[in-house]
């Protein structure tokens, strides 16, 4: 800014200088055309018209629409903002429900799979103690066969021991003998 | 200096008073007709994404709006009209008046000491209304040492009314080295032989850049400082 003034004064006075020189210029117009109160009013009249008209154009007109731009935008964009994050709870909340009712069916299903096991095992076990007691009472109808069978056979082994022993002992002393003697001395033999 | 020089296009009169039509009041109806168009043509379409003009508009009345409500807050959007005005206005003549053979409106020191006496006497008029003669504690910062009262007040008075003349002087000697500065470059540019011309013609195009520079940054320094006298008047944060 020195070397500015500095250049000024120097142009100033290079321009008084002329001005001196040819005297030929009108006597208002020596030195700066800043300094002639001359033209200060009509300056100041145009400034204060010019400055009073812009600045009621801008309050009453220009900055208003501006104002209301930027605040529609504003609230646009709160809108929009207002609205994602609405929606973004909103789709929190049906995350949540569906995270819980997938738990709730997964814990259901494996109630379900619970019961159903418990139940396949209980009539696993009737059935098996039904098929036990089947096989038990077979099993006993085969003991008790096998016992008259072998009872059976017994008195047969019996039967067929006396026969051949009356039968021994007629050919050894020729004579009949009756089955019931026979049977008389066998049976300390046979252990009975 | 005849870049600086009046010329009555029209001689108007009103009750006695020389009222006339000048450059210089050629170059305020344009920058009016200027700023006007710009804003209601760039805020037409109100749209909610904005065209490149629009945009600007906007980027233009953010930058205003911000600088506002850093300095006064956001009850000191009342004065916002006023501080844009004052910006867009000043910033807009100071970037016409680049344009070769334009005027420079705010190369003339009563233009510029016009607008701060109008914010000095705004700031004061609102300091005494808000805070009546409680407005008088601003010449008595807290804090100072009582024996140093004698010299502080009498240095915050005269800063206080050497206000609006450090602020307008600023952008009128601001407007006016920068335009003479191009002017005797031109000068040289002219007066060499063809050999000689290319030094000040290069240094005057890197020059204008500076002095849009200049421009913007004037036009910002008078609106900030126009902010600052404000809040030690609404405020009185000292």
């Amino acid at each position: 800014m020195f070397a500015g003034t500095t250049m000024l004064l120097a142009a100033a006075a290079e321009a008084a200088e002329k001005v001196a020189e040819s005297g030929a210029l009108p006597p208002e117009s020596v030195g700066l055309p800043q300094l002639n109160t001359h033209h200060f009013a009509p300056q100041l009249f145009w400034l204060v018209l010019t400055f009073v008209t812009l600045l009621f154009v801008m309050w009453k007109i220009a900055l208003p629409r501006v104002a209301d731009v930027l605040e529609e935008r504003r609230d646009r964009i709160k809108r929009d903002l207002d609205a994602a994050s609405r929606l973004k709870g909103d789709t929190d909340k049906a995350l949540a429900d569906y995270e819980k009712a997938l738990a709730d069916a997964r814990s259901n299903a494996s109630g379900i799979a619970k019961d159903t096991r418990e139940k396949l095992a209980a009539e696993t076990e009737t059935e098996r103690h039904r098929v036990d007691d089947q096989i038990a009472a077979k099993l006993r109808e085969a003991d008790k066969r096998i016992a008259a069978t072998k009872s059976k056979a017994t008195s047969a082994i019996g039967d067929i021991a006396t026969d051949t022993a009356r039968a021994v002992v007629e050919k050894l002393i020729g004579q009949n003998v009756s089955s019931d003697d026979v049977k008389k001395v066998l049976r300390p033999v046979a252990g009975e | 200096m005849e870049q600086f020089e009046i010329r009555k296009l029209w001689d108007l009169n009103f009750l006695g008073h020389d009222i006339s039509f000048t450059n210089s009041s050629l170059m305020m109806i344009v920058a009016l007709v200027l700023i006007s168009g710009f804003m209601i043509y760039a805020m037409s379409a109100r749209s909610l994404v904005p065209t490149r003009i629009q945009s600007l508009a906007e980027i233009v009345y953010e930058y205003v709006a911000g600088m506002v409500k850093e300095n006064l807050g956001e009850e000191g959007m009342k004065f916002f009209p006023w501080v844009f005005t004052i910006f867009i206005f000043i910033l807009v003549l100071n970037v016409i008046g680049l344009i070769p053979g334009n005027f420079t409106v705010t190369s003339h020191i009563i233009v510029t000491f016009a607008l701060a006496a109008m914010v000095w006497l705004t700031a004061t008029f609102i300091g005494f209304w808000k805070h009546g003669f409680g407005y008088l504690k601003l010449f008595v910062p807290s804090g100072v040492p009582f024996w140093l009262m004698p010299v502080i007040v009498p240095i915050e008075l005269i800063s206080y009314f050497i206000r609006p003349i450090s602020h307008s002087v600023r952008l009128f000697a601001n407007m006016m080295a920068g335009h003479t500065m191009l002017k005797v470059f031109a000068g040289f540019a002219v007066m060499l032989p063809w050999w000689g011309k290319i030094a000040p013609a290069g240094f005057m195009v890197a020059f204008t850049g500076l002095e849009l520079l200049v421009a913007f940054l004037q036009a910002l320094i008078f609106t900030v400082l126009t902010c600052i006298y404000l809040n030690d008047a609404v405020n009185m944060h000292h």
